[in-house]
């Protein structure tokens, strides 16, 4: 497949949308700042349509087909959302437009900070945050801020466990925390001696990921978030792998102090290629003060007659505002959706299916795969793609032989803590068939990586592409197509 | 892989030559291998800096890893080598010549001692 | 609801895994914290809750019924029907990061088409895949300086007319960080359209100047003597734009700019209470390296055909962990595609023609209003784009409230962000505005004040 650029598609004089001729008098642009040339494309309006048809269709996608990629929760969009959010009465509002006439927006976010502080455990919530990592950093600035209102300034250090996700570490470095990795255990938990031998009074936090990114619950769990507290420091929960949990457990009533939601992962907004994201922010009673500005909140109580009046409040010792507006507001009317349609029966049975689907997968490819942490899984799992008697065939490989099967590659080479890791995640809306069809195709691969090695070591073979060379393109840097600027 | 006898070297992969208080200072071809195609050299020292051992040289990148690379002994910062800014791959193809990355006027050359021997750096990496 | 489990696939699954029950697959979550009774509403069906969410969006007043003047950052342009339909493909939208680039090359293609608009746009070298907003693209520009001198310059300037939500935000971001100082937004430096105060702040532990253009208040300013001045210190500028503006403006890239970043609503994003938008962030090529967030690079594939790929991922997050400049890890992915098909069914015709529409609308708006008694325009020696400030007699809170009542939602009032601007309203003006309703604006404003 070779698509050209819409820069290439372009011929001089060629229109597509035109906007109606002026209904005012014509006045000279400002002197001394007109422009000499816009290079943008000129192509017809049909042109575009196809062009940008075409390059979706070379997109794999959870409407096109299985998308087993683990922390990333793939699961169904419902189409549902899409339209919701649409509704001209919600897209169509302008974010500074005053507060009694956008009543109906400020519901939905107050309803939805109460429903998602609902499911965590906690006592409320911001919906600012714009994606998961936001969120981390949300979090990260409250616990600053709570020890220096405390007058702790020498909490510096933050407890990170060796399998975390890029983002905890690199979001405590912007906040100025001092990093303190964190060992694992050999079932996969937090190692309790090595947390125990790093915890005083210098110590913020620790940032955990539970269920963690080995797709298991920790069994100490309870005993690592009273050693963070005893010695003072809040614990932060990494909320990439809630939907092991909806309507199972409650982070906030077994300790967490804050913990983030990733609504594209575990409330079904769709991940839109690599965003937008949303990445609301819980907390327990003690860090309410701090939450971002504003939240919303009730600002008159109802009665029989009339609804509450609704608007935006200053939390008291906020850390201040860390997004334009009031974050991702059309992916909070999804969410809100989504949710509302699920109710806590619905929500519980996704987390369950999720999880009975992950184990049924994990039981049928143990044998074939080393899986590294042999225990009941949560919503995902972790396997070694490699073999011993295969030297030769890595988990890229694996991973890329998937495509030419029509199923999107499992995460690979994370968590960094298993070699050649395969990190798989099924979903609740994935049917026994298509479990079935995953895991014969992943046996008849770990075959071939015996039989006919280079069908993986060249795959994929029927994809837009073959592997692409990563190296030229980070030597050669060709980031735009125009050649001026 | 070369492991130069006239080196001494740091588990984190950095060579270090000392002459006439002076240290040339690298990363190992174990390094270079381990990081593949290097793609990009930032140094975050100039010149006349005072540095202590520890303290980070600057970063290498290759298409799939980022490495840090640490001063492994205190000092002033006579030089900084501008060629591998612009052709990286030098540090692929001569890590222990054309590679180096900084020169230090060392301050205190009792630090030298604990870093490991070409022998002890060899059974090192081969260990791992 | 969307798992599609019978019965017998339970079965099927349970007795595979040895179990009797799916509960026994949370046994490893301690006993008295499992199953909690959670306070929630009752689920409904799909047909109830289209039905709910029509019934929440009915308690808005939007601007579909109400004449909306509101800018201030958001802006309410014309959408061309082909960008929300093709958003719609699910092969689009439920498609994840392209991180496996044999099956994202739609994806990549079309962040590859992004950065080249927005580098052609702003006059850059590099842009990259876009940060969250425009307020957060300037908190990251604060960033890439602070790295960018190894955190040894410590002054941040930022221009008082630089939108107070992106102040805000960045301030957010530094806020534990007691050695940086943003400086330069005070009212004592003030908002003067010559900056002479606020040039006389540029020194040598400058790290960055960040000026918006055109500024909040509209107004279209020459920044020469300030970019000369801070490249005379070795500091970097970084200049927030309109991007719509930037269709008749000299791009920054001419001007200077080492930075330009800018809120992208106005490229084909509803309005949408205030998201989802994206924040575009475009530099020179010195500054190339020191870019965080996704990139996409050119590239071609074992058989030698074009391809696509992430590229310079190894200054990420998820490589760099602890090291890593931003903690970023998404892109604004679906709104830069809107953003791509908005400007490329515009084109460089269409696209212009938006842009003067605002320009000659907002003009003819000025004008008028300039007429109203009990109005004035302000900053009149100073060219605009299409937002401009008006000085009224009476207290904005009053005229807003007057104007509401015939459904107008008649700006911003300057006075909440700036006790200098008491009773200013800023009025924005876009292509979908008609003559007509300024007119009925003008008229109602005259009514009231005869009132």
């Amino acid at each position: 497949m070779t698509e050209p650029t819409i820069f290439e598609m372009s011929s001089p004089g060629r229109r597509g949308v035109k906007m109606p001729v002026s209904d005012v008098p014509e006045v000279a642009l400002p002197k001394g700042f007109e422009r000499q040339e816009l290079n943008f494309p000129e192509i017809s309006e049909l042109e575009a349509v196809r062009h940008f048809t075409r390059l979706s269709q070379l997109n794999h996608a959870i409407d096109t087909g299985f998308y087993p990629l683990g922390s990333c929760t793939m699961k169904y969009n419902p189409k549902i959302n899409e339209a919701t959010s649409r509704i001209s009465g919600f897209a169509n509002t302008h974010p500074l437009q005053p507060e009694d006439t956008v009543q109906g927006n400020l519901y939905l976010m107050y309803e939805l900070q109460k429903m998602l502080a609902e499911i965590g455990g906690f006592a409320g919530a911001t919906l600012q945050p714009a994606a998961g990592a936001h969120g981390e950093l949300v979090g990260a600035l409250m616990i600053h801020a709570y020890h220096k209102d405390r007058g702790d300034h020498q909490r510096v250090r933050m407890l990170i466990p060796d399998s975390a996700h890029g983002t905890n570490p690199a979001t405590s470095a912007m906040v100025g925390f001092e990093i303190v990795p964190l060992a694992t255990d050999a079932r996969g938990n937090v190692d309790l001696e090595n947390l125990k031998s790093l915890v005083d009074d210098r110590l913020a936090g620790l940032m955990l990921t539970n269920p963690n990114t080995l797709g298991l619950f920790d069994e100490n769990v309870e005993e690592v978030i009273k050693i963070v507290h005893d010695a003072g420091g809040l614990v932060y929960g990494d909320g990439a792998n809630m939907n092991a949990i909806l309507g199972v457990t409650q982070p906030g009533k077994i300790g967490f102090d804050i913990l983030h939601y990733n609504l594209h992962k575990t409330f079904s907004t769709p991940h839109g290629g690599g965003g937008p994201g949303s990445g609301p922010v819980m907390v327990a009673e003690r860090l309410l003060d701090f939450l971002p500005d504003p939240v919303v909140g009730i600002i008159e109580e109802g009665d029989d007659e009339n609804p509450p009046l609704y608007g935006l409040v200053s939390p008291a010792k906020t850390i201040g505002r860390i997004k334009a507006f009031h974050g991702h507001f059309g992916i909070h009317v999804r969410a809100f959706t989504y949710i509302s349609m699920l109710g806590a029966k619905g929500l519980r049975d996704a987390a369950e299916k999720a999880v009975l689907n992950a184990n049924y997968m994990q039981e049928k490819l143990k044998g074939s795969y080393t899986l590294p942490y042999d225990r009941s899984c949560m919503h995902e799992f972790v396997l070694e793609g490699f073999w011993d008697d295969v030297p030769g065939i890595q988990a890229l490989d694996i991973a890329k032989r998937l495509i030419d099967y029509g199923i999107h590659p499992p995460t690979n080479y994370f968590p960094l803590i298993v070699k050649e890791a395969l990190m798989i995640e099924p979903t609740e809306t994935e049917n026994l068939e298509t479990l079935d069809r995953f895991v014969e195709v992943m046996l008849k691969i770990a075959e071939e990586a015996r039989t006919q090695p280079e069908l993986l070591k060249n795959a994929p073979h029927h994809a837009p592409i073959k592997r692409a060379d990563e190296l030229k393109a980070a030597k050669e840097l060709v980031l735009r197509c125009y050649p001026k600027y | 892989m070369k492991y130069p006898q006239e080196l001494k070297y740091l588990s984190t992969d950095e060579w270090v030559k000392v002459e006439d208080g002076i240290a040339t200072i690298g990363i190992t071809d174990y390094a270079q291998d381990a990081l593949s195609d290097v793609v990009y050299v930032e140094f975050e020292i100039d010149p006349d800096d005072e540095v202590s051992a520890g303290d980070s040289i600057g970063t290498i990148e290759s298409v799939k890893a980022a490495a840090e690379v640490h001063f492994p002994v205190s000092g002033t910062v006579l030089e900084v080598n501008e060629e591998v800014v612009d052709t990286p791959e030098i540090l692929n193809q001569e890590p222990y010549e054309g590679g180096w990355l900084v020169k230090v006027q060392v301050s205190d050359e009792s630090e030298l001692d604990a870093l490991m021997d070409a022998a002890a750096y060899e059974a090192y990496c081969q260990d791992r | 609801m969307f798992t599609p489990h019978t019965q017998k696939d339970v079965e099927v699954m349970l007795t595979s895994l040895g179990i009797e029950k799916i509960e026994d697959l949370f046994s490893v979550i301690p006993e008295k914290f499992r199953y909690p009774a959670l306070n929630l509403p009752e689920q409904l069906t799909e047909m109830e809750a289209a039905a709910d969410l029509e019934s929440i969006a009915s308690a808005n007043g939007s601007t579909k019924e109400l004449l909306s003047f509101l800018g201030a950052g958001a802006y309410d342009h014309y959408i061309p029907a082909a960008v929300d339909n093709l958003l719609q493909r699910g092969e689009w939208y439920t498609a994840y990061t392209p991180y496996q680039p044999e099956v994202s090359q739609g994806t990549l293609q079309a962040i590859f088409e992004f950065q080249s608009l927005i580098c052609q746009l702003t006059g850059m070298a590099v842009c990259n895949a876009s940060h969250y907003d425009g307020a957060t693209a300037a908190a990251e520009a604060a960033i890439l300086a602070d790295s960018h001198f190894r955190g040894k310059r410590k002054k941040f300037l930022v221009s008082r007319a630089v939108n107070p939500q992106y102040r805000a935000v960045m301030r957010t971001y530094f806020r534990p960080h007691d050695d940086i100082q943003i400086l330069g937004d005070d009212q004592e430096t003030g908002i003067d359209a010559d900056m002479a105060k606020f040039i006389g702040l540029i020194d040598k532990d400058t790290a960055l100047v960040l000026v918006q253009y055109p500024d909040f208040f509209g107004r279209v300013i020459d920044y020469k003597a300030l970019i000369d001045a801070a490249h005379a210190h070795g500091a970097l500028v970084a200049v927030a734009t309109n991007p719509t503006a930037l269709a008749l403006l000299t791009p920054p890239g001419e001007l200077g700019a080492d930075i330009v970043i800018g809120e992208g609503q106005p490229l084909g994003m509803p309005l949408s209470y205030g998201g989802p938008y994206l924040g575009y962030f475009a530099v020179t090529e010195d500054l190339l390296r020191k870019i965080s967030g996704r990139l996409v690079g050119q590239t071609t594939d074992m058989d030698g055909n074009l391809a696509y790929v992430l590229t310079l991922t190894a200054r990420e997050q998820h490589i760099r962990r602890g090291k890593a400049t931003s903690n970023i890890c998404s892109n604004q992915g679906l709104m830069t595609l809107a953003a791509t098909i908005y400007m490329t069914v515009l084109g460089k015709e269409g696209f212009k023609e938006v842009a003067n529409l605002c320009y000659q609308k907002a003009h003819f708006a000025a004008d008028q209003l300039n007429q109203v008694d009990g109005y004035q325009l302000a900053f009149a020696d100073t060219p605009f784009f299409h937002e401009f400030v008006v000085k009224s007699e009476r207290p904005v809170a009053e005229v807003l409230e007057w104007l509401r009542e015939h459904d107008i939602l008649g700006g911003y009032d300057l006075g909440q962000d700036y006790p200098e601007l008491e009773n200013h309203l800023m009025l924005a003006v876009t292509e979908k505005i008609s003559r007509e309703d300024i007119e009925f604006l003008t008229a109602v404003l005259e009514e009231e004040y005869h009132d």
